[in-house]
């Protein structure tokens, strides 16, 4: 029992470390924190849709190499991501920045909601009272419209 | 146009844009993409020689004519596809090549060089692959169009096919040298 409660110690404890390996650790956990939150912002380029911080590629962990490095050297957060995306282009951001070119990305999607709403709006005005008013039967509907629920 | 007219055409033109615009995304291939670097000076980098070579190469090798720039390395299998291609350039004189062995063990680079051809006039061992991210390196082989004044013209990513050469990449190069 006491076995087996150790090889699930040791299981449940092995398991992050398939993620990041022990020695890409940094000593000082602030930095360290700032590292993985840089991680999970960048995109790995050889998997696409997989952050640096969970791929397993050797360019990923190139960069991870690199960013822990430029953090230990005192750059800031800003200036790391600005130097990798200046050699990787917006791609590598997991969330594309808002600026000119990405207008149409991030706005796209409202404008074409309020377009649909827009017309919902006008075509409601327009046809969505003409159900309403219903004219009542003649008395000969009436006769035959009871015959027919007779019979069924 | 008449108000009825407008209200069929308004919704089919709007969706016929936006279903050629998709259309057009499907044909893109995501593997493939733009690098940031064009027209821009090659990153500033020195590197020590592939083992077994006397020179090694540096950005300021870069400057006064149009060259490629092909990064490589012996653990790359497409690499091996587009090598020959490389050493024709060389035999023919086309264009000078210049290499970046990238990320590969020293022994097996020189191997690879000295088995399957060496068509560079200078290549440099990246062993730490740092110059390649300074270089937006995401995959090998990718090849740098780089012209007389030392800038970044051209990206081609994957092995150069012959008719890559053809169609783009030496119209590109007669371009640049005008």
């Amino acid at each position: 029992m006491r076995a087996l409660a150790t090889a699930l110690l040791i299981a449940l404890l092995a398991g992050p470390a398939f993620a990041i390996s022990a020695v890409e650790q940094l000593d000082d956990p602030a930095l360290e924190s700032r590292a993985r939150v840089i991680f999970k912002e960048l995109r790995c380029l050889v998997c696409q849709n997989q952050s640096i911080d969970e791929s397993n590629a050797t360019l990923a962990k190139d960069l991870r190499l690199l960013v822990r490095e430029r953090l230990v050297a005192g750059e800031t957060d800003e200036a790391i991501v600005g130097y990798i995306v200046s050699r990787y282009g917006d791609f590598v951001l997991l969330e594309p920045p808002f600026k000119p070119t990405t207008y149409a990305l991030w706005l796209g999607p409202a404008v074409i909601l309020l377009l649909g709403a827009a017309g919902a709006a006008v075509y409601l005005r327009r046809h969505g009272s003409r159900t309403a008013p219903a004219t009542p039967l003649t008395a000969d509907e009436r006769r035959r419209l009871d015959a027919l629920i007779d019979d069924g | 146009m008449s108000a009825v007219q407008l209200r069929y055409m308004l919704p089919l033109s709007l969706f016929v844009v936006l279903a050629v615009g998709l259309g057009v995304g499907l044909t893109r291939d995501p593997s493939q993409i733009p690098s940031v670097l064009i027209d821009q000076d090659v990153p500033r980098f020195s590197l020590g020689p592939v083992e077994g070579r006397a020179r090694g190469l540096a950005s300021a090798d870069l400057e006064g004519e149009v060259r490629l720039v092909n990064f490589f390395a012996s653990w790359c299998v497409a690499c091996r596809v587009e090598h020959p291609l490389l050493n024709r350039l060389t035999e023919d004189g086309t264009v000078p090549v210049y290499g970046i062995n990238y990320k590969d063990e020293p022994h097996d680079a020189r191997r690879w060089l000295d088995r399957m051809g060496d068509p560079y006039v200078r290549s440099g061992a990246d062993h730490d692959g740092r110059v390649g991210i300074d270089w937006g390196v995401y995959g090998l082989p990718e090849t740098f169009i780089i012209d007389r004044n030392g800038r970044i013209v051209y990206k081609h990513i994957g092995p150069i096919r012959p008719e890559d050469l053809e169609q783009t990449i030496l119209p590109l190069i007669e371009e640049l040298r005008g």
